[in-house]
């Protein structure tokens, strides 16, 4: 499904601040895999997320998705393959448009949009239906404009968004970070009951070590830029938090240091 | 004052033209946009010298909108594949353009008072040359209010609003930012050269200054539409924008009325539309105040 060979990313080449954020990264997804991947801040997690999205281009290396190589495709081509939910509430949908308007623009992605009108009447039933599914009482607001809602909703849309026209690929940022405990544990559900419903092969980047384990059927681990855990179905069903900073400290030979991700 | 009046809102329907432009650029992509201050030029310019060339002046009204899309193409370029912050494209088309204009006019003005212009055949119909503009007027601002309403309706459309709200959304649903500003921009600009193309034709002459102050004109006339009109549908934004031209026009015919010298004009009106735009900083100012007198209570 997803195959990214040996891609290296290199911010600020030549200059004092030259950092490698992406070291020779390899991975491969297979179909229906819902991997969790966790690191500390700066391992490179996100920027793995952003180069097989195509917001970075990257410095070596290549990225397959379902056998077409994208690597030197445009954000906006590579879009007709993924589904992305950020970390930002305010970035996954246009706050100055309606519900209804920002469900009909995910519709068409990956399609040629033409002269055709925006929405048509029979597109509403069917977003009325998803939305009721959510529980959260946007089925009646499709009217509205989606800076009125709350980052909760916003995010519950955008996953309705991500996943309205199949993604071959669904890509997570971080998605329930910024917000507080019991909204980010409903979307993490809903995230949950949209991905099994399809079986989508999803990549989810997390902060939170609990939420790594609880969720999808493999967990991977980044340090400084390299992926270096990667934990499977059975064995990954056992892991324990405690399992997983003591395997960290055996692959990284360091110390776990990320009090966000241990004390959450 | 009968006269003043009608005379203020005959040239506000045409700058209506010009606030819609405006309002497509700066409300809908939130790109502050230069490059009207020459296509509104250049519009007048394409006009006035096909008329005098014996093209027709509906005709002539067509080729200046087109001249328009090209330059709205050109900073659409600059801005998008060449990575030129959006003001400065803006002001380099611009600038370009004065050159272009003056190229395309082949002298600094053009007067049209011996041919027939697009109002003529109103005029032929009875109609003081006054009320051929606003009957002529009326038509093209609705014809172009109904057709922006549509247009920003369908799937292209929707997608270029979209660009001005969240652009990062709007790649991570396929879209091609590039070529939603772009086209944003030409449309912008089309609409501005056409109404330079009635504009010069209902005050009988093109002149390479008249551009000067324009950007502003419509951004005062976006502002007052949306303050007095309200934004609430899109069709009714619209349509606001267009009375927004209008109070505008009255409202300098008024104070001209009043005494100020005409000179002085560019001044009033840039310093109108500063506080105008400082509203929301004032507002902000203001806020805690508020707070505390609530509290204090």
């Amino acid at each position: 499904m997803l195959s990214v060979k040996k891609i290296t990313k290199i911010f600020n080449r030549g200059t004092i601040n030259e950092k490698v954020a992406l070291h020779d990264v390899s991975l491969k997804l297979d179909e229906g895999d819902f991997v969790t991947l966790i690191g500390s801040n700066g391992s490179g997690k996100s920027t793995l997320l952003n180069c097989i999205a195509g917001v970075y281009r990257v410095d070596r290396g290549s990225i397959i998705i379902e056998g077409s190589n994208v690597t030197k495709l445009s954000e906006h081509k590579r879009a007709a393959f993924l589904g992305r939910v950020f970390q930002d509430p305010m970035m996954g949908t246009a706050s100055d448009m309606e519900i209804e308007e920002n469900l009909a623009l995910a519709l068409r992605r990956g399609k040629r949009r033409g002269l055709r009108w925006g929405i048509r009447k029979e597109e509403r039933e069917n977003y009325r239906e998803l939305l009721k599914k959510l529980g959260l009482g946007l089925e009646n607001r499709l009217n509205i404009k989606v800076g009125l809602l709350s980052g909760g909703q916003r995010q519950a849309l955008t996953l309705i968004m991500a996943t309205l026209k199949e993604p071959k690929l669904l890509l997570l940022d971080e998605h329930a970070a910024a917000l507080d405990p019991r909204t980010a544990k409903k979307v993490l559900g809903i995230t949950d009951r949209i991905v099994n419903k399809s079986n989508l092969t999803t990549l989810m980047v997390t902060h939170n070590m609990r939420d790594a384990i609880n969720h999808g059927n493999r967990l991977m681990m980044m340090y400084e830029g390299k992926i270096i855990l990667d934990i499977k179905e059975k064995e990954k069903k056992k892991l324990t938090v405690e399992d997983l900073l003591e395997r960290f400290e055996v692959a990284s030979g360091k110390e776990f240091a990320d009090d966000r991700a241990l004390l959450s | 004052m009968l006269q003043i009046l009608t005379a203020a809102i005959s040239l506000g329907l045409l700058w209506a033209i010009v606030t819609i432009g405006v309002y497509i650029t700066y409300r809908i992509l939130t790109i502050a946009d230069l490059t009207v201050e020459g296509s509104i030029v250049m519009g007048a310019a394409i006009a006035s010298i096909s008329i005098t060339r014996g093209v027709n002046p509906y005709v002539a009204i067509v080729l200046a909108f087109f001249g328009g899309l090209g330059a709205g193409l050109i900073t659409g370029l600059l801005h998008t594949k060449l990575k030129i912050p959006s003001l400065l494209s803006g002001i380099l088309t611009m600038i370009a353009l004065y050159s272009i204009n003056l190229r395309i006019m082949g002298r600094a003005n053009i007067s049209l008072l011996q041919v027939n212009t697009a109002y003529t055949v109103f005029e032929e119909m009875g109609l003081r040359s006054i009320v051929s503009v606003i009957v002529l007027g009326i038509i093209i601002v609705g014809a172009i209010i109904g057709i922006l309403y549509w247009f920003f309706g369908t799937e292209i459309g929707c997608a270029i609003r979209a660009t001005g709200s969240n652009p990062q959304m709007v790649r991570a649903q396929g879209i091609n930012t590039n070529t939603t500003i772009i086209l944003g921009l030409m449309l912008s600009n089309g609409l501005v050269a056409t109404a330079g193309a009635l504009i010069a034709q209902s005050q009988r002459f093109a002149d390479i200054q008249m551009g000067i102050g324009s950007i502003v004109i419509g951004l005062a006339s976006v502002i007052i539409g949306e303050v007095l009109f309200g934004r609430r549908g899109f069709a009714s934004r619209l349509v606001s924008l267009a009375l927004g031209a209008i109070v505008y026009r009255v409202i300098i015919a008024m104070v001209l009325k009043l005494g100020m010298p005409a000179n002085d004009l560019k001044l009033f009106t840039a310093i109108t539309v500063a506080i105008a735009l400082s509203l929301p900083v004032f507002r902000s100012y203001l806020k805690p105040l508020k707070k505390s007198v609530k509290w204090g209570k």
